[in-house]
Formats: C-alpha cells, structure tokens, sequence
C-alpha cells in the first residue's frame, strides 16, 4: 500500500520527534526506524528527510553534532531538545484529536453498497 | 581495490551533487554516509555494487526536487558567502590568522613607507619616482610569502626591482622635464610586471597563470575602488560631525589617513581577492557586458569628433594623451571581457559585439598614429612624441591580432583559447616597452 504524500508529510515531523525521543540517531538510522514502524508501509524519499531535519534543528527542536561512524566516516547525529519534547507532545495532542474524529467518521460511515452477486 | 568502481562511481556522484549550490560541502557529506549505509544494507541482502548503488541513488530521490527542498530551507545559501576565518576550527588550523596578521603588518609596513618617503624625500618630482618602489614591494612580499617563492624567482624579481629603482633615483633627470615623467608614468607598469611573476608563483610561462593575473588586476581595481568609497563615506562624515565641534581634520587627513589608507588597503585589497576568488561570482562579466556597448558608443562619439575638428596637424598634445589612456581603458576592458569569458562557450552576441569595439579603437588608433606621424614630421621627435607613438603601435598591433582572430572565432575556424593565448602572450611586450622608456628614454634623450 502506498501511502499519499501529503499524509507523509504532515506526519514527518512528529515521527522523527517521536524515533529521537526515544534516543540520538543520525539520518540513515531514522529513515530505518520509520520503515520499522509503519511495517515498511511508509517509503519517505531519503534525501528529503535531511532538509527537514535541518528545519526542525533552525527552529530548535533538534540538535546536531558530528560524530565518527564504525566504518570512520563523518556522520551527523541529532538529538531532540526540550524544545523538541515540547513540539512533540503538542502535534500529539493534535494527533490524537485527529485520530479519535477519524475513528468515529470510520465507524459511522456507510460502506459502500456491495455488487449483488449473479448480475456481473 | 575489491569495490573500486563502487567508490568511483560514489566520488562521481559526489561531483554532482557538489555543484548544486543550496547543498552544502557539510551535507554532502551527510548524504554520502546515508548513502554509503544504504548501499551497505542492500549488498547484506544480494545486490551487487552496482545494484545496490542504483537502488539507493533511487531511493535517495530526485536531485532536482532535493535540491530545492534543500534551497527552501537554506535560501541564504543561493548567496554564496564569503568565508574568511573558517568557523571551524578543526579546518583553519592556523594559517588564516597568521595570513591575516602578516596581511595586516604588510598593509602597515606599505603605509609607513609611504609616510617615510613623504616626510623624508624632498622635492615632489623625486617623491613621485619614488612612489611604486615604495608600496609594490609589500604587495609583491604578499604574494612571495602566498605562493613560497624560490630563491632564484626572488632574485629573479629583486634584480630588476633594484635596476628600476637605481635608474629613477640616480639619473639626472631635469625636474619636471618630460623624460621624468615618462619615467613616473611607465615605472608602475614594470613594478606590476613584477608583482605578476610573484603572484604567479615564478610559473610565468603558463598561459594560464598570465590569465588568472589578469583577472586578479581586474579584480583588485573593482574591491580598492569598493574600499576607496567606503573609506571616503567614513571619512566624510567624520569630517563633517568633527567639524560641528570646531575641530578641522583636513592636516591629519592630509598628513596621516591618507598615506596609510591608500596603500594599505591596496594590500588588503589584493588578499580579499585571492581570498574570495573560488568563493563569490566575479563581478567582472556584468561589468564587462554593461560597459563593452557604452565604450563602443564613446569611441564613436570620439571619432565623429575627430573628424568634425579636421586638420588633425593642429589637434591638441593634452588631446593625444588622453586619447591614449581611453584606449589603454579600452583594451582592460577587452582583456578583462576574454579573461572572464567562459572558453568552450559557442560564439554568441557579445563576441560580434566585442569585435565591434575592437574595430572602433582600431579606428581610433588609426586616426591618432596619423595625428602622430604628422606631429612629428611637423615639429620632429621629441620623448613624448616616441613614447607616445611606440604605445600606439603596440597597441595597434594587439588590436589588429585581436579582431583577427574574433573574426577567426566567429566564424568558427578558431578555437576561443587561440584569441586568450593571443592576450596572454602579448601582456609582457607592454610591460618591456614601459622599460625601455624608463631605462633607455632618459639618457637618449638627455634627462630633459
């Protein structure tokens, strides 16, 4: 299933706030994570992962610091800020207002009216 | 190397998207180790190099569409940005501070020369002689330090620094007399020869280093003029509140900015340029394509007054000069256009425009050597005269050459590097000729 873009977007800074919050990570290890989570459902471009993590980090929710990998290469990792903690519960509270109207439209909706079979 | 095509292919990539300007050195890297890992996972399951490479470059996504979210977020980035101290001390290391100390100290040592020989040299024709043994010898030091000159490059220009400098100060020149000034006028230019051997770093034989030397002096001129009119705004308004309060600047701006402003921020200037020069545009291709017509419509001009005056026997000698130095204006602008102008770009518009005001100066320059020629027959030689007129036929044959081979480009019988080599390899002549006038004019000519 794939899932629309604009669903990916709304949704990508509050995943990222959510996998930091869970510890530093740098950007390959997110896109890792998200993949994880959604059971691979969710395919982000990897390269507009980085422009967002650099707006999230001017606006202070994340901060970054390079660092050496195993193979010793230069690799930038990020860590959510108290800023950051702050911005995530708030899309949370978003979220779950969404989500809870979401629910109820789900179950009252109609579904669509089934094709008698034996008419085809 | 097991995965060398890998890498190759990696580095290429890096090329790439290097040159997109909202993508910074610091996030290249950043995408390399995301796409060095990705690649990494796909060879775990199967893939070869050359698949896993293609499926992470895939999953990387467009660069053009990257590229811009790259922008969207660091548009203060499609303003490239000036970087004279790295930030990053791990980078620097410490030669950008010991380069600006020893910038700085040359741009004091240049202002106290100057003030030394105002205080100490009398008579003002002397001082004037003086003047470019006294400032280019810091610029030149400058770039000695810059490109660590070898001895025998050193002494290649010191020599004929000290001949130059023991010819203006031990000929008996008669003040005020026109060999003197000759002498005064040419000097510089076989000083900034000199300076050029230095910034070249001793490679004076590559074309390619004469070029980059040109475009430096184009630079340097537009950032000291940039410097000047910051310097004359300061300057103004600390006059003008110092003046509220009664107290007058003017000895002190005469006696102490002045002769430490003016060298010394020609030494600053000349460091800001080799310091930005892979850093911001060069301003010199608008300016090249903004004055190239306007010069065009000038030399017209000059010419229909030309012959509207008619008997050219009588044209005024102030006139003659002063012709020269617009043709001289002329010809930077020419060198300064091929120097900025992009070599395996195809012929277009401003090359037939560029040949246009080759052959306006040629036009120019014929009329002013027929002026000459009937000067000298009229009244005989004099050094002005000589000078004057060997300037004019070295500048005649550097324009002749130069529309040829346009025409030759234009046609497309000539690659555009046969026209730069032309420029580059002409550039000492002129630098000989102002040595000669220096050297040889003066006792030919009985120092008059």
């Amino acid at each position: 299933m794939r899932i629309d873009k604009d669903l990916v977007a709304a949704s990508a800074t509050p995943l990222v706030l959510g996998i930091l919050s869970d510890g530093d990570l740098y950007g390959y290890a997110i896109l890792k994570r998200v993949g994880e989570l959604s059971g691979g459902g969710m395919q982000w471009t990897d390269g507009m992962l980085y422009p967002l993590l650099h707006r999230l980090e001017r606006l202070g929710y994340v901060s970054s610091s390079w660092g050496t990998s195993e193979a010793g290469r230069r690799r930038k990792h990020y860590a959510i800020t108290p800023a950051g903690r702050e911005a995530f519960a708030d899309r949370q509270e978003q979220w779950t207002v969404v989500a809870e109207a979401l629910r109820q439209v789900w179950h009252t909706a109609q579904r669509p009216p089934a094709v008698a079979p034996g008419w085809a | 190397m097991e995965h060398a095509e890998l890498e190759a292919q990696i580095d290429r990539w890096r090329g790439y998207v290097q040159r997109r300007q909202a993508i910074s050195p610091a996030d290249v890297d950043e995408l390399e180790d995301h796409l060095r890992e990705q690649v990494a996972d796909r060879q775990a399951t199967g893939l070869d190099d050359e698949e896993a490479f293609l499926v992470a470059i895939k999953r990387l996504g467009n660069l053009d569409a990257v590229s811009r979210e790259f922008a969207r977020e660091h548009s203060d980035r499609l303003w490239k940005q000036l970087v004279l101290m790295p930030e990053d001390p791990a980078d620097a290391g410490a030669t950008p501070w010991r380069e600006l100390a020893i910038v700085l100290a040359l741009a004091v040592g240049a202002g106290l020369a100057v003030k030394a020989g105002l205080t100490w040299i009398e008579g003002g024709g002397v001082l004037a002689r003086n003047l470019g043994l006294l400032v280019l010898p810091f610029l030149t030091g400058y770039f000695a330090w810059k490109r660590r000159l070898s001895a025998r490059v050193v002494l290649g220009i010191l020599v004929p620094f000290a001949v130059l400098a023991v010819a203006l100060n031990a000929y008996p020149f008669t003040s005020g007399g026109s060999t003197e000034l000759l002498a005064v006028l040419h000097a510089p230019v076989v000083l900034w020869l000199l300076a050029g051997i230095a910034y070249v770093g001793g490679r004076w034989r590559s074309d390619g280093r004469r070029m980059d030397f040109a475009r430096f002096t184009g630079e340097l001129v537009i950032y000291f003029t940039l410097l000047a009119l910051g310097g004359a705004v300061l300057t103004g308004l600390t006059f003008a509140v110092l003046q509220l309060v009664g107290a007058d600047l003017e000895p002190v701006l005469e006696n102490w900015i002045l002769p430490f402003a003016v060298p010394g921020a020609l030494v600053v200037a000349a460091w800001l340029v080799e310091a930005k020069q892979n850093v911001v545009e060069n301003i010199a291709p608008v300016l090249t394509r903004v004055f190239t017509p306007l010069t065009i419509a000038m030399l017209v001009a000059v010419l229909a007054v030309l012959a509207a005056v008619g008997g050219l026997a009588e044209v005024d000698r102030g006139l003659l000069i002063l012709m020269d130095a617009i043709l001289v204006l002329v010809l930077c602008l020419l060198l300064y256009a091929i120097s900025a102008r992009n070599s395996l770009a195809h012929p277009g518009v401003f090359d037939v425009l560029q040949l246009v005001l080759v052959a306006a100066a040629l036009a120019v320059d014929a009329v002013m050597l027929t002026a000459m020629l009937t000067r000298i027959a009229e009244f005989g030689f004099s050094p002005n005269k000589i000078a004057a007129l060997g300037l004019n036929l070295l500048l005649l044959i550097h324009l002749a050459r130069t529309g040829w081979l346009t025409v030759g480009f234009l046609r497309g019988r000539r690659p555009f590097t046969a026209l730069e080599r032309w420029q580059t390899r002409y550039l000492p002549v002129y630098a000989l000729w102002a040595a000669v006038v220096v050297l040889a004019f003066p006792p030919l000519f009985g120092f008059i």
